[in-house]
């Protein structure tokens, strides 16, 4: 360690601090993640969660579940190993210990032990193929990069962050009051999105056709830069889902937040991606010759582009118009910029591979720790802990005899324990649930079977 | 099902009670071995028209009398129980015809669920819930209660739709939404707390999802039975008609370049501005321009290349260097050569993929940073238009083609663009990428006496 400043931005780190001897340079490499797998990173909890309450103490848990899920490891030098799989939570800590992972992806859990996978056939009855998967979401920024004017690409500033925060609103309320889960954990994906597991029982042992109605159910926002429209809402009202969103969360988003802190009425080459969306050419032209003539003078003290956008407004849905394609128009404006935008793929197949929470993310050396959607408006992504700042927080705290939760000493200790009350304990609770209730229901049915 | 060389005995005696079969099991009918082939490819007809009409983008009332016109014209007969025994048999020998390899699989499934959508729906209401109760579907009438609590939701959906609900309406069934994957897909539905609010109207997606799911598992028993003991069995009878059924139909796939022999790398750029289909143009000239294209573009230009004669080393080669820019030579062969090697059957489970036809270009949406997918279903009109005038469309022919494209017929106007380019008429209309590539190619050289 030298005697550099963190690049943290914290200012307690000026000279004759005593802690500057504890100073660890920014950074992400395999002698620092040696150090978070040792000491840090939740073996236990994670397989905890991965053994989704099988773990042995009631007659009827499946002793071989743990051993049947795929992990796969990216090692230094960009190695990638599938197939990784664990039968004990020792050997689970050992393998990611020794082998030092940059970075660890969860798969299924397949039929079998995917480490005697060869011995299965593809296809017939002896199978090896994925028997259970959590329902998974991944949300991108760099998605929303035609929405956003203040960072693109892999940049994620308080000013576009929130565009992650409300789809986080939007299908959670929907994954809860819709579709009936509860098991939901919501993690930051290190850089610049979010993911969501979703890990009810039923979720787990969703189809692949299941899984993609519903992304089908969530996919609102078609197209890429070559369509033109991307939202369509027909229909004389919305479906109560997408009215429910709309007025719980994107109006209210749109109209306060992203309009103002965006611009995105105040020059012509932002409004006209708006008056482009609009489908009667007289109408945009109108409010085109309006906003051309007040360019330099603004009539009231508020903002432009909410006095803009309620001049929109105003023409489009008043009782004058009749054309069918303006009735949905405002609110497919406000869709349009607002609305998540999933990775259909990720969701659709189970066999899909996604990055575990509380790995860290190799370009920004961020944890991907826990976001709490109730929550979720104080989340910020910009001071996330990092590899460097909890390494320097453990040396901080000096030498310890005991190694038990190195991470309450350090800012991971907030993440592991709302991790723990808010997901891991209730979703246990209820595998420990389903678990007897299954186990009691068979010992009725070859009850009732030897019966007469 | 026996099947008998020379005479006929009479179907049995029991009398079929409901018109629409559900083809649960083999009946105890004999067959001639002409009526077994007869009978068979009456059905293909049947399900080749189907598949066209899907092709080709056809709206549902469209497709609803296409079938009915279909069905009429090869399956049916002036005696009821005649009719149902063609159609059991023959959807029996067909079972035997497409059991044999995925992709068979899944068109079969694909028109015989469409088959029997469509003939669901046509029947009377009775003979509707003689079917629903055959499928023990265990879902309940929701209570005058409940409906009365939930109606303004429900009204709301169907109003989203653009129907209204009729007090007729007020019959609706409450079923897990993981029944209904295409209602939710769709948001045709309201759902809450897991269970979808399915309107009697709607309850035909209930019975066809059923009939999907059980005739996919048939379908693998089937191939195992063939493969095991039936192939075998009637090599010298029944398997000889059974594996010509199936190629005489489905077209040529590809996958050996034959007619042109080879191109190499330095002949792509000129016969992409010559022979390549739109599609096909769209994705070079992007990874020409990003120097990237995301995984489904990849596939389906990489697997078109090989189509066209591509050898593996230049295939290698040519997207090594377009992708120079962003990617690195060791990172290209990490990160992207096994791909393509699989591509070529040269890795995992050595399959030879076949390039992508029409119809399974058409079916794909592109999302957010993609370029596949067919540009005539998914180009904005501007877009499209300039599309054409690029590769020469006169703006007469760009008419008609806009024509064919707003009544979806995209594999029309890509023939249609076809002619316009090439000056000549293609009369079989275009079903593959590399089939436009062939013909074009054919065109060229009749014109020069040379190739490109």
């Amino acid at each position: 360690m030298t005697k550099e400043e963190a690049d943290n931005g914290r200012d307690d780190m000026v000279i004759d601090v005593p802690g500057q001897a504890n100073a660890v340079p920014d950074g992400f490499n395999a002698n620092y993640l040696r150090i978070y797998y040792g000491k840090l990173f939740p073996h236990a909890d994670m397989f905890k969660w991965m053994s989704y309450g099988n773990d042995g103490k009631h007659p009827g848990c499946d002793k071989s579940y743990f051993g049947r899920r795929e992990f796969s490891f990216t090692l230094e030098n960009d190695i990638y190993i599938r197939f990784q799989s664990f039968n004990s939570v020792t050997e689970l800590e050992n393998s990611i210990k020794e082998k030092c992972p940059f970075k660890i992806d969860i798969g299924p859990v397949y039929s079998v032990d995917p480490a005697k996978r060869h011995a299965y056939a593809q296809s017939g009855d002896n199978v090896f193929t994925p028997v259970e998967r959590e329902l998974v979401f991944d949300i991108d920024i760099s998605d929303y990069d035609d929405v956003r004017y203040c960072c693109t690409g892999a940049d994620v500033c308080l000013e576009c962050w929130p565009l992650m925060t409300i789809a986080i609103k939007v299908i959670d309320t929907s994954l809860r009051d819709d579709f009936g889960f509860n098991h939901i954990l919501w993690v930051y994906s290190g850089r610049r999105g979010v993911h969501c597991w979703v890990c009810d029982g039923k979720a787990r042992r969703l189809t692949n056709e299941q899984r993609a109605a519903i992304a089908d159910y969530f996919h609102v926002y078609k197209g890429n830069e070559n369509s033109q429209k991307k939202i369509s809402l027909p229909g004389l009202v919305l479906h109560p889902f997408l009215a429910r969103s709309y007025t719980e969360v994107l109006k209210g988003f749109f109209e306060a937040k992203l309009l103002p802190n965006q611009n995105l009425l105040a020059s012509e080459e932002r409004y006209e991606k708006i008056l482009e969306m609009i489908p009667d050419a007289s109408v945009a032209s109108e409010l085109r010759r309006r906003w051309q003539e007040n360019k330099r003078a603004s009539m009231s003290k508020d903002d432009i582009n909410i006095v803009r956008w309620e001049q929109l407004k105003s023409i489009l849905q008043s009782g004058k118009q009749k054309m069918q394609g303006l009735r949905r128009c405002v609110e497919e404006i406000v869709f349009s910029y607002t609305y998540p935008r999933l990775d259909m793929e990720v969701s659709r197949h189970m066999n899909h591979l996604l990055k575990a929470p509380f790995c860290v993310h190799p370009k920004t050396g961020r944890v991907c720790v826990p976001i709490d959607p109730n929550n979720c408006d104080e989340f910020d992504p910009t001071t996330v802990p990092t590899l460097s700042q909890l390494l320097e927080e453990l040396n901080r705290g000096g030498l310890r005899q005991d190694a038990e939760n190195e991470w309450d000493r350090t800012s991971l200790g907030e993440s592991v324990a709302f991790f723990r009350t808010s997901f891991l304990q209730p979703l246990l609770k209820s595998c420990k649930e389903e678990i007897e209730n299954s186990y009691n229901a068979k010992l009725q049915q070859s009850k009732n079977d030897l019966s007469w | 099902m026996e099947v008998v060389q020379s005479h006929r005995k009479s179907s049995s005696n029991n009398v079929i009670v409901s018109i629409l079969p559900l083809y649960r099991s083999a009946p105890p009918l004999e067959v001639r071995l002409e009526d077994f082939e007869f009978f068979a490819i009456d059905r293909l007809r049947v399900l080749k028209g189907i598949s066209d009409g899907l092709c080709r983008g056809k709206k549902p009332e469209e497709m609803e009398k296409l079938v009915l016109d279909l069905w009429k014209a090869n399956m049916r007969h002036p005696q009821a129980v005649e009719e149902v025994n063609k159609d059991i048999i023959s959807h029996f020998v067909l079972r035997l015809v497409y059991c044999r390899t995925e992709e068979l699989r899944k068109w079969f499934l694909s028109m015989e669920t469409t088959l029997f959508r469509h003939r669901f729906r046509w029947g009377s209401s009775e003979a509707q819930r003689a079917l629903m109760s055959e499928f023990k579907l265990p879902y309940k009438a929701v209570s005058n209660a409940e409906f009365e609590s939930l109606k303004d939701k429900l009204g709301q959906v169907a109003r989203s739709m653009g129907q209204t609900l009729a007090a007729a309406d007020a019959i609706f069934y409450k079923v897990p939404f993981e029944e209904v994957p295409d209602l939710v897909a769709g948001r045709r539905v309201f759902i809450h707390k897991g269970h979808a609010y399915v309107a009697i109207n709607q309850v035909v997606s209930l019975v066809v999802t059923q009939f999907r799911s059980y005739l996919s598992k048939a379908l693998i028993l089937t191939n195992r039975k063939w493969t095991s003991t039936i192939r075998e069995q009637e090599k010298d009878r029944l398997t000889p008609i059974v594996e010509a059924l199936c190629t005489s139909y489905l077209g040529p796939d590809y996958s050996q370049q034959q007619e042109f022999g080879e191109i190499s790398i330095k002949d792509i750029d000129q016969v992409a501005k010559t022979s390549f289909p739109l599609c096909m143009r769209h994705l070079f000239e992007k990874v020409k321009e990003d120097h990237h294209l995301k995984h489904g573009g990849r596939m389906q230009l990489g697997l078109f290349l090989k189509g066209v004669g591509l050898k593996l080393d230049d295939a290698l080669a040519f997207w090594k260097a377009e992708f120079a820019p962003k990617v690195s030579a060791e990172r290209f062969d990490k990160e992207y050569a096994y791909n393509i090697r699989h591509n070529y059957g040269r890795e995992g489970k050595r399959t030879d993929y076949t390039p992508y036809s029409c119809q399974k270009i058409i079916s794909v949406t592109p999302g957010i940073g993609d370029h596949h997918g067919c540009p005539y279903r998914h180009f904005s009109e501007e877009n499209l238009r300039a599309a054409l005038v690029r590769m020469g469309v006169s703006s007469r022919a760009v008419e008609d083609v806009m024509d064919k494209v707003h009544n979806r017929h995209y594999q029309l106007a890509c023939t249609l663009t076809f002619e316009a380019v090439h000056g000549s008429s293609c009369d079989a209309g275009i079903n593959h990428p590399n089939q436009y590539f062939i013909d074009s190619q054919r065109v060229l050289q009749s014109k020069n006496g040379s190739v490109a």
